[in-house]
């Protein structure tokens, strides 16, 4: 447990040292600011135009707008922690076997798991404060401007943590054999595979083509980010009558709740693989 | 009653259809400062490796101060300092053998007192709020050093460790392992700096192709190998096909006339002497010549290519 704790810290505080914390938080507060203010002005318009006209319209305008806004950047968010899990980690194992470094870490009286893990926690702290802050700037910001409230907005937000993890997961298993630079590669085509499998399924969905579905289906178990953002939205928007705009935050085909328990598994089990992988690995 | 410092049978590693040791058979006792030499690619890397976890022996076991190899408990007296020392250049000095005391299970109060001492022993006292991003490659190579030495370990393995070192470098880690010996600490020095060996270690290893060629205490090696230049008035072929009976094959300078043999053994010096004299040769000069490590090594490891 000490040795896990001294890799834990020693994670966060590579991320202090080189910078990424800070750069990370400046970021967020950027992107924040442009949300709040992108926001402010569009619910503006909308406040506008409805003095203007009578209403009618079958639904709030302000509740429809502002969810999709508010969905929106929570995609942002959904993406950056996938990016930030997949940059931090990509190179944790597979750098540190590059140069060495690992050598005088693994002739200590530890076990190679518990360095494994050591970083892996520090890599989860850093992504859900990171992406505690950013999701917590955008619903506060929403909730301040229109009192929009997401429904069920805690279980959405597990489902967008579960996916960073996923591919943490991923980067940590391929940092036990790849470099850092096909490990990298590896993950971003994963999660582009997500992604456009997930838009190949909405289609297939609307055109009732099962085999694209399935594609859709496929792709998400190879990597179930995608899957478990649209279960997010589907959960933030149970019950809400707004209007559907194209674009990653339509759900057409929902995806089970099978899913969510696929995607802990897959998490799970390849964090596991990573284990035994590096375990057994000759350096 | 204690065991050996390092034991090994028949260790063998192969990568695919590439034999990186083919054997390795050694035992080193607790105490000796143990000197391991071969030229590039011989497989010392990969034995080292094998002896401290890092790498899964493809046949064979071995044992660190009585206990299994990959033991992890073992390894919290057992000191490292690999060749490539890279290390989290974003910690201070204090920081990274903090770290690695930690890793050693150290307590607090146990780092507190190691790590001052031994900043001052590799000569970083100084050095223990700068980063090892800005260390010079010797500094970064002295901190490593302090690294391995951090628990008080019972044995230490340096591969190199003076690689990056000027010659006050090399000096300090001499006086180092010196005051390692003292302490009894066994010490397994892996190093292309054959005076070095010559000055620290108490017995060598030659290793080449995977394979022990011969274990040896460096007093052995000195005595068993002798060099000898002869002047002897108007030498005969007769002469030389003579001398060749005590030891190699004699070696003519064409134009200062000069003889050179190798012997065996210092015993054989007097019979051949008396032989000379016996023949009726003028014997001008004859001056016997102790080898060098280096040279030893050349003929150790460089006789015999085409064999195993």
């Amino acid at each position: 447990m000490k040795t896990l704790w001294t890799m834990t810290t020693l994670t966060i505080r590579e991320a202090q040292r080189r910078r990424i914390l800070w750069v990370g938080l400046f970021a967020a507060i950027a992107f924040l600011a442009i949300f709040a203010l992108g926001y402010h002005y569009v619910l503006v318009e909308i406040e506008a135009e409805m003095s203007d006209s009578a209403g009618g319209l079958g639904f709030d305008p302000i509740t429809a707008f502002s969810t999709f806004l508010v969905i929106a950047g929570l995609y942002v968010v959904h993406f950056l922690g996938i990016a930030l899990a997949a940059l931090l980690s990509a190179g944790t194992l597979s750098g540190e076997i590059e140069t060495h470094t690992i050598e005088t870490l693994l002739t200590k009286p530890v076990r190679r798991w518990q360095i494994v893990m050591g970083k892996w926690a520090g890599f989860v702290i850093i992504i859900l404060v990171y992406m505690t802050v950013m999701t917590a700037g955008i619903l506060l910001i929403a909730r301040l401007r229109s009192g929009l409230v997401l429904s069920n907005v805690y279980s959405g937000l597990a489902l967008v943590f579960l996916s960073a993890l996923t591919m943490l997961s991923v980067t940590m298993l391929g940092g036990t054999r790849l470099s850092t630079l096909a490990n990298g590669a590896m993950a971003f085509t994963l999660f582009g595979l997500a992604f456009l499998g997930g838009w190949i399924e909405q289609i297939g969905a609307v055109l009732r083509n099962e085999v694209a579905v399935d594609v859709g289906i496929v792709s998400s178990l190879i990597n179930p980010a995608d899957a478990l953002w649209r279960r997010a939205i589907l959960i933030w928007r149970s019950g809400d009558t707004g209007l559907d705009l194209p674009g990653p935050f339509i759900v057409l085909s929902e995806p089970s709740t099978l899913m969510t328990q696929y995607a802990i598994f897959y998490a799970v089990v390849l964090l596991a693989l990573a284990l035994w992988s590096f375990t057994r690995r000759d350096l | 009653m204690t065991s050996p410092a390092i034991e090994t049978e028949n260790l063998r590693k192969e990568f695919g259809s590439k034999v990186a040791v083919a054997d390795l058979t050694l035992r080193v006792e607790q105490g000796e400062i143990f000197g391991f030499l071969g030229p590039n690619g011989a497989g010392k890397t990969t034995s080292i490796k094998m002896l401290l976890g890092l790498t899964q022996p493809t046949s064979g076991n071995g044992f660190l101060l009585g206990q299994p190899l990959g033991d992890p408990a073992t390894r919290s007296r057992v000191g490292f300092l690999p060749e490539h020392f890279r290390f989290h250049e974003w910690l201070t000095a204090a920081e990274f053998l903090n770290l690695h005391g930690r890793l050693y299970g150290m307590s607090a109060a146990a780092r507190a007192e190691a790590i001052p001492d031994l900043l001052e022993l590799v000569g970083l006292g100084e050095r223990a709020e700068t980063r090892l991003a800005a260390f010079s490659k010797g500094m970064l190579q002295r901190i490593g050093l302090a690294q391995a030495l951090l628990n008080n370990p019972g044995l230490v393995f340096l591969d190199e460790p003076t690689s990056g070192l000027d010659p006050l470098g090399r000096r300090l880690v001499r006086t180092i392992i010196a005051g390692l010996r003292d302490e009894g600490t066994t010490v397994f020095l892996n190093s292309h700096f054959l005076s070095e060996i010559e000055l620290t270690c108490d017995r060598v290893a030659f290793i080449r192709d995977g394979r022990v060629l011969r274990v040896a205490p460096l007093e052995e090696l000195e005595q068993e190998s002798l060099r000898v230049r002869l002047r002897v008035g108007s030498p005969t072929p007769e002469l030389l096909a003579g001398l060749a009976r005590f030891g190699s094959e004699p070696v003519q300078d064409e134009r200062s006339g000069v003889i050179t043999l190798h012997l065996t053994s210092e015993e054989t010096l007097p019979e051949m002497v008396r032989w000379l004299v016996d023949a009726g040769h003028a014997l001008y000069e004859l001056s016997p010549q102790r080898l060098s490590l280096e040279e030893r090594f050349i003929q150790i490891v460089g006789e015999d290519v085409t064999e195993g």
